[in-house]
């Protein structure tokens, strides 16, 4: 099947634009961050409150989320940065996902035939995982920081590790490819913000327990419980999908390689960070190992999520190595 | 013990110091100390570790069972450093003792801490839920109200509204109350998920004892290949438990290979035409075709055959002085996958001569490179694509002693060097050569090239157990599903008289898995249970 150019090329545009409009979300974010210092000690005083529920439940009130006292009445300018920021965040993840569907378009197949391809669509759902927390969890103020591991990585993707639109090789041409890969992308893309979240987590610990440590940035973060309970509640989302990836990839591998498991070194990684995943769901279940051990643990994982797309990819040489 | 509840879970991590024992009973106490610190979660937590960090050094070293050669030359690039690695079994990972022992603990580990688990579930599933608390605004969440409708009307409307709860109802001194849970399925799906693993380390186990892989090349030509034992490999992994002897019979026969390519070489699709006869159809000679090709193995009865890799081997003719002459079709191996130029040796022994002295001296070996596309440039083949277009041999013709009777096994792909070192084998000719090129040795001996027949690399897979280990994954999966949706909560009511005929209706809410999401569910629950009945 021929590519068709010309899309392929538009594509490639709308990747580098979507970076780009992330960059001016990311300054957006850091200016509402700027500005939200003051508004923090009222506001978590307000949240308090609210979680307390001591009173008595009006019977007919919905209880409001916690995410929406950052509508104070009076719209301040840390708010109206941060309204700026979703706006451009999601600006840039439809051109990103233009950038997507036209690559697929081009080459006529799923695209997700290289590792240029598979980082743009696992960043892709990172930025979309983020703007669905957004809207449940007060963490908007938090943009900059999963922004900046997505700009980063999607910076390398197009220069670096760039492809060309191409069809791919006959091992890869499968409907596993669209199974196995999707889910690895999906995974991994959530994974990213239970990884960021982990380490602000472990960064406002520390502000917590000594305040003069991460002096500026430990006080705009919201409270350690709210960014622990976000990167849980990502983490078990993600983890069932990563579990089902891996099972497909052994399946794909059974028809494509002869064996279903061979510890190939990305095999390998992929064990290893399920295996520290769990181990993160573990400590949540184990006496003195909730909180900065469990961040800790988070962060190694995706860390090893991270380590097997690049080092594996790039350095090692494997079966799938194909992705090169 | 409920590990996943967080009014007990603490104790699962913390093994009480037992009391000093006396006497016999202090080996007892010892084997019980050893089961439960093996048994807790800090330990399976550890092992969990240790695990990951074991399998890393088999992702970041070569290793024998990926790659030998790579390993051979890491331990020689590395010195003492290799040798010790080797010790080691660093290059033997998902083999070694250390490896072993500990999967081997963190099994132990899963049975010894699964096991309680199970009886305690089932006795929480008898059981009925928990008394209600003396003081409900002692829980985390908690609303009341008044109401003029009499407590048993409160609390009967309130148990219809908690469909789908473990409901009981206990009438109190003052009042009466309800006390309800759900999420009971959760701690099911969890030990499915913990059970389907055991079950996958178990069926993987007996796979490695029972399982074996062959590779084998056959040329594209209508050559066949049969399944009868391990010499018609050219090589062969048993399982443990595998001696060779007793392989389903099956016969396949290469009948042509193709290959379809993109102008810039890539490979775009492989399809093998096969035809293979297997149980009944050995008996009545029947054969049934079959397209092989990548991502599509052949299934039959217990084994799978495997279309892993190409190449071509090409067709010499040696004419000996005296007129007679021998033709051979040997594969020799791709050196660059994207353009198939291939190196080998096809070796000949001058026929008619009984005298092995003599043989020696005359034998011949065809060497050097083939390109299916040839780009010759200063007389220095390469190939410039990987389908068969303009064929070319860039060729060495050895003659004198091979080596083939000194016993030593040697490479099919390559001559001995050695032999060429000590003089016993020299080069009489060297040429490029096109299909139908001949050369003509000082002797007379004339050598053709008459042709390329592509060849395939097959590999015959058997693991009885593979279906086994499908299964347990699935049932992990939908274990893990359910663990991680399903939450425990519970949740309590309670009505009692006030002064004045008023009823004041309490609600008390426990989350016992995911404590922080409970909040906006119990705000809305108990809205539903305080709410006036709006029943006629
Ligand atoms: C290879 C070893 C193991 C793996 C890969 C593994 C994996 C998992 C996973 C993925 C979960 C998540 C389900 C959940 O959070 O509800 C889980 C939960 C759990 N596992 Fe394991 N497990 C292993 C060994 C063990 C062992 C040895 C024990 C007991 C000592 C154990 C006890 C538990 C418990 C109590 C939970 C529930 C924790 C919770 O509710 O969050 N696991 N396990």
């Amino acid at each position: 099947m021929p590519v068709n150019e010309t899309l392929a090329n538009y594509g490639d545009w709308l990747y580098g634009a979507a970076a780009l409009v992330y960059v001016f979300a990311m300054v957006f974010y850091t200016t509402e961050q700027a500005f939200t210092r003051r508004a923090k000690k009222s506001e978590q005083a307000a949240a308090k409150v609210l979680v307390g529920a001591g009173a008595p439940v009006e019977p007919a009130s919905d209880a409001p989320a916690i995410g929406l006292i950052a509508e104070a009445p009076r719209r301040s300018r840390a708010d109206r940065f941060g309204r700026m920021a979703v706006a451009l965040t999601v600006l840039g993840a439809l051109l990103h996902l233009g950038s997507i569907v036209l690559r697929g378009v081009a080459t006529g197949r799923a695209p997700w035939g290289n590792m240029y391809e598979y980082g743009a669509s696992a960043m892709f759902v990172a930025v979309a995982t983020w703007l669905v927390l957004m809207r449940k969890f007060d963490v908007r103020r938090l943009g900059a920081f999963v922004l900046t591991p997505v700009v980063i990585l999607m910076f390398l993707g197009g220069t670096a590790l760039y492809t060309a639109a191409a069809p791919v090789q006959p091992a890869l041409q499968s409907y596993w490819l669209v199974i196995h890969v999707s889910a690895a992308i999906l995974s991994s893309g959530l994974f990213l913000v239970p990884g960021v979240v982990s380490l602000l987590y472990l960064v406002k610990v520390k502000h917590d327990a000594n305040p003069a440590k991460f002096a500026s940035l430990g006080a705009r973060l919201p409270d350690a419980d709210s960014l622990d309970r976000l990167a849980y509640r990502t983490t078990i989302f993600a983890f069932p999908i990563y579990t089902f990836g891996i099972i497909c990839g052994a399946i794909w591998a059974e028809a494509a390689w002869g064996r279903f498991w061979g510890w190939d070194p990305k095999e390998t990684v992929a064990f290893v960070a399920w295996v520290v995943y769990a181990g993160y769901l573990h400590s949540r279940a184990t006496a003195g190992w909730r909180g900065t051990r469990a961040a800790v643990i988070n962060s190694v994982a995706f860390g090893m999520v991270v380590f097997n797309l690049f080092f594996i990819n790039l350095v090692i040489a494997g079966l799938h190595s194909y992705a090169r | 013990m409920t590990v996943s509840d967080p009014e007990t879970d603490d104790a699962v991590g913390d093994d009480k110091p037992a009391q000093p024992p006396t006497g016999p009973r202090r080996l007892l106490a010892f084997g019980r100390n050893t089961w439960r610190g093996l048994t807790s979660m800090r330990t399976a937590l550890i092992l969990l570790f240790l695990l990951a960090l074991a399998a890393l050094p088999g992702a970041l070293l070569p290793q024998r069972s990926l790659n030998l050669p790579r390993v051979l030359d890491y331990i020689d690039a590395h010195g003492w450093w290799g040798t010790l690695l080797d010790r080691l079994q660093f290059f033997d990972v998902y083999a070694s003792v250390w490896f072993s022992a500990i999967y081997l603990l963190l099994f132990i580990s899963l049975v010894g801490c699964l096991l309680p688990r199970t009886v305690e579930y089932a006795r929480a599933l008898r059981a009925k839920p928990v008394l209600t608390p003396r003081n409900l605004s002692r829980l985390p969440h908690h609303a009341t109200t008044e109401t003029d409708t009499a407590p048993e009307e409160v609390v009967a409307a309130a148990k219809t509204r908690l469909k789908g709860w473990r409901v009981v109802e206990r009438a109190e001194t003052e009042g009466i109350s309800l006390s309800a849970e759900r999420g009971y399925l959760r701690e099911a799906g969890n030990l499915l998920f913990h059970f389907a693993m055991l079950g996958l380390i178990v069926a993987l186990a007996l796979g490695k004892m029972f399982n074996y892989e062959g590779q084998v090349i056959v040329l594209a030509d209508g050559s066949q290949f049969c399944n009868s034992g391990t010499l018609g490999y050219d090589s062969f992994r048993p399982g443990l438990r595998v001696d060779g002897t007793d392989l389903d019979p099956f016969c396949v026969r290469v009948n042509s290979f193709d290959a379809t390519y993109l102008p810039n070489g890539q490979a775009e699709q492989f399809t093998a035409k096969i035809d293979y006869q297997a149980a009944g159809d050995l008996d009545s000679g029947t054969w049934r075709p079959y397209d092989l090709r990548v991502n599509e193995p052949l299934r039959i009865v217990g084994d799978r055959v495997y279309l892993l890799g190409r190449g071509y081997a090409p067709t010499f003719t040696v004419t000996f002085p005296d007129g007679q002459r021998r033709t051979q079709t040997i594969q020799w191996r791709p050196v660059d996958q994207l353009t198939m130029l291939s190196e080998g040796a096809t070796k000949f022994d001058p026929p008619g001569v009984t005298d092995s002295a003599e043989r020696r001296q005359r034998q011949i070996a065809i060497t050097g490179l083939f390109a299916p596309t040839a780009l010759i440039q200063d007389k220095i083949l390469s190939s410039s694509h990987p389908a068969l277009r303009d064929p070319a041999v860039a060729i060495d013709v050895m003659r004198g002693d091979l080596g083939l009777e000194s016993g030593r096994g040697q490479s099919i792909f390559e001559i001995d060097q050695s032999l060429v070192d000590s003089g016993r084998l020299t080069r009489v000719a060297r040429e490029n050569l096109k299909p139908g090129g001949v050369i003509t040795l000082d002797d007379g001996t004339k050598v053709s090239f008459d042709g390329v027949v592509p060849f395939v690399s097959l590999q015959v897979s058997h693991d009885p157990t593979q279906l086994w280990v499908l299964v347990f994954a699935v049932l992990m999966i939908l274990g893990l599903g359910t663990s991680l949706t399903i939450k425990r909560r519970r949740v309590w009511v309670r009505a009692t008289r006030a002064d004045g005929g008023r009823t004041v209706v309490r609600v008390g809410g426990l989350a016992r898995t995911d404590q922080a999401g409970y909040g906006e569910e119990f705000s809305r629950l108990a809205a539903q249970l305080l709410s006036p009945r709006r029943d006629p």
